[in-house]
């Protein structure tokens, strides 16, 4: 068993830029990389791509980061964990060994699935978000248990190098080459707990490093361009040194760890994964300076019984026009633009939102700042049945070239159908971890 | 005074839940901003984007703070019309407060 072990984060979504995975494999001295790449509605659509083409449906940059990292990987005898099976880990882990064997590697790769259980769903069940029946929320077309460490620490034992998974709680991914190192027991919820901050910490990969942190003076971050992503060095008895690797970019220090820690967190008390309900409230940090933070203290108590399960469902048809003001009297053109618009829609969509981007699109208020800008842009939103209905939006935004105020330019519209997602619970005894080796 | 000069934070989001936590620069100002910054107080500044409950947890360790705000995202994520579905700029938001 080892003393330590070192876990580097390489992508924290989907679209991450790819060279910091690179740097970390190359540079990192890492005994594991995690790459995080599956939010809350990828899967949904993802399961959209495969129901078109059974072949498909995993991340669509799979091939492109495991082309340029599996060799390094395999040099560096670093071990890839990540999640960009997405709805189909069982295509992604061919793909991957398919991958290999054409570089002459030889790899062993394991996919980890089960998290499927659209065929279970019961459709009576209320959604977390609602309080209704999940069926009333629309046509269901996925629904995706999280899963915890378990099916990865079989692939682990059975010695697997790169593991695919479909939709495993995001802290698991970094928890399980905890406990398969350090042989901690999977009722010790103390460690577990540790743990799974150690995994929320570095799970949006650059966001610990200074990314999403910059702001001028107090907050200012050297070499963003060249960003690096985050390093955990674990001891044994769970405590962590965040790091990344000397000469990149980015800031680790007490302020980036605390946003961090607190991210998404909606009970600090009680973060709930499949594995450990997880206390951050006794999470302790120590910055040892030149980008080093220790984090230890984590706790945690039990498991849940049931499992969150995430529902993907049809929404409805968006439909978005926007037009430019600039110059004298914008802010009035651009509001004289929006009354049109509302005159002649407002009756024919059931929800309507009009922005003006420049005053008080983002907040959806402005604090009663009330300078006028410069240049403003007229944003209309609306929801439709049908894309053909959404289309009107962008096209009664273009009218207003010809039929509206002066100086309206750069109309931009865009018709999108929107997937939704809600949760529910599912007893965790009905979905099984499976594993399958490639 | 706004906050922004003696704190800064971060937005989360899950479903129709914007968590936006509060941290200052200066540790030694953590109980000023127990004082002040309460539920109640957030409650109001941010009345016309959180129409439900805001509750709020300290956490001492790390001196910081942590407002959880129900129906914060015009019905979540993946169903918002609002320009930034996330509410990934509403950190922003709470640091315009006076105090």
């Amino acid at each position: 068993m080892k003393n330590k072990i070192r876990i580097g984060c390489g992508a924290g979504f989907s679209g991450d830029r790819l060279e910091p995975a690179e740097i970390l494999t190359d540079k990192g001295n890492l005994d594991y990389l995690v790459l995080e790449c599956l939010a809350e509605r990828t899967i949904a659509l993802a399961q959209k791509r495969k129901q078109l083409n059974p072949e498909l449906g995993y991340d669509t940059f799979l091939e492109r980061r495991m082309r340029k990292l599996l060799p390094t990987l395999s040099k560096n005898k670093i071990c890839l964990i990540t999640n960009m099976g997405a709805a189909n880990p069982l295509a992604a882990a061919q793909k991957v060994k398919d991958i290999s064997l054409e570089l002459g590697l030889d790899i062993k790769v394991g996919a980890v699935f089960g998290d499927d259980v659209l065929s279970m769903l019961d459709f009576e069940a209320l959604a977390m978000e609602t309080n209704l029946p999940v069926k009333q929320s629309g046509e269901i077309i996925s629904a995706n248990a999280y899963l915890g460490v378990d099916g990865i620490l079989k692939a682990l034992e059975n010695g697997s190098q790169i593991i695919i998974t479909g939709r495993v709680a995001d802290p698991s991914l970094f928890l399980a080459p905890m406990i398969h190192e350090f042989g901690w027991k999977l009722d010790d919820y103390d460690i577990l707990g540790q743990g799974t901050v150690i995994g929320h910490l570095l799970e949006c990969a650059g966001q610990i490093t200074g990314g999403y942190f910059a702001d001028k003076d107090k907050k200012s971050v050297p070499g963003l361009d060249i960003l690096g992503h985050p390093i955990a060095e674990i001891s044994n008895d769970g405590s962590a040194i965040i790091s990344k690797v000397e000469g990149t970019g980015g800031l680790i220090n007490l302020a980036t760890v605390k946003e961090q820690l607190l991210y998404e967190v909606i009970n600090p008390n009680h973060y709930i994964t499949p594995d450990v309900e997880a206390n951050f409230t006794t999470v302790k940090l120590e910055d040892l300076g030149q980008n080093q933070v220790l984090v230890k203290g984590g706790t945690g108590k039990s498991k849940p019984v049931n499992l969150k399960v995430s529902v993907g469902f049809k929404a409805f048809y968006l439909g978005e026009g926007e037009i430019s003001y600039a110059g004298f009297g914008a802010e009035d053109r651009a509001r004289l633009g929006g009354e049109i618009i509302e005159k002649r829609l407002s009756s024919s969509f059931k929800e309507i939102r009009i922005d003006y981007i420049g005053i008080s699109a983002v907040h959806r208020t402005s604090f009663g700042h009330n300078n006028s800008p410069y240049e403003i842009r007229l944003r209309v939103a609306a929801k439709a049945d049908t894309v053909e209905e959404a289309a009107i939006i962008g096209e009664e935004v273009e009218a207003l070239y010809t039929n509206g105020p002066a100086g309206g330019g750069g109309v931009r519209k865009i018709q999108t159908e929107v997937i939704g997602v809600v949760s529910v619970l599912m007893e965790r005894n009905k979905i099984k971890d499976q594993i399958a080796y490639f | 005074m706004k906050l922004y000069e003696i704190a800064h934070s971060r937005a989360g989001d899950k479903g129709n839940i914007s968590t936006l936590s509060l941290i200052p620069f200066d540790e030694s100002d953590y109980p000023r901003l127990c004082d002040f910054v309460t539920s109640e107080r957030v409650k109001l500044h941010l009345k016309e984007i959180v129409s439900g409950e805001i509750e709020r947890f300290c956490l001492p360790n790390i001196s910081s703070l942590l407002f959880v705000c129900q129906n914060a995202l015009l019905s979540g994520v993946t169903t918002s019309l609002a320009i930034d579905t996330h509410g990934k700029a509403l950190s922003y938001a709470l640091l315009e407060m006076e105090i």
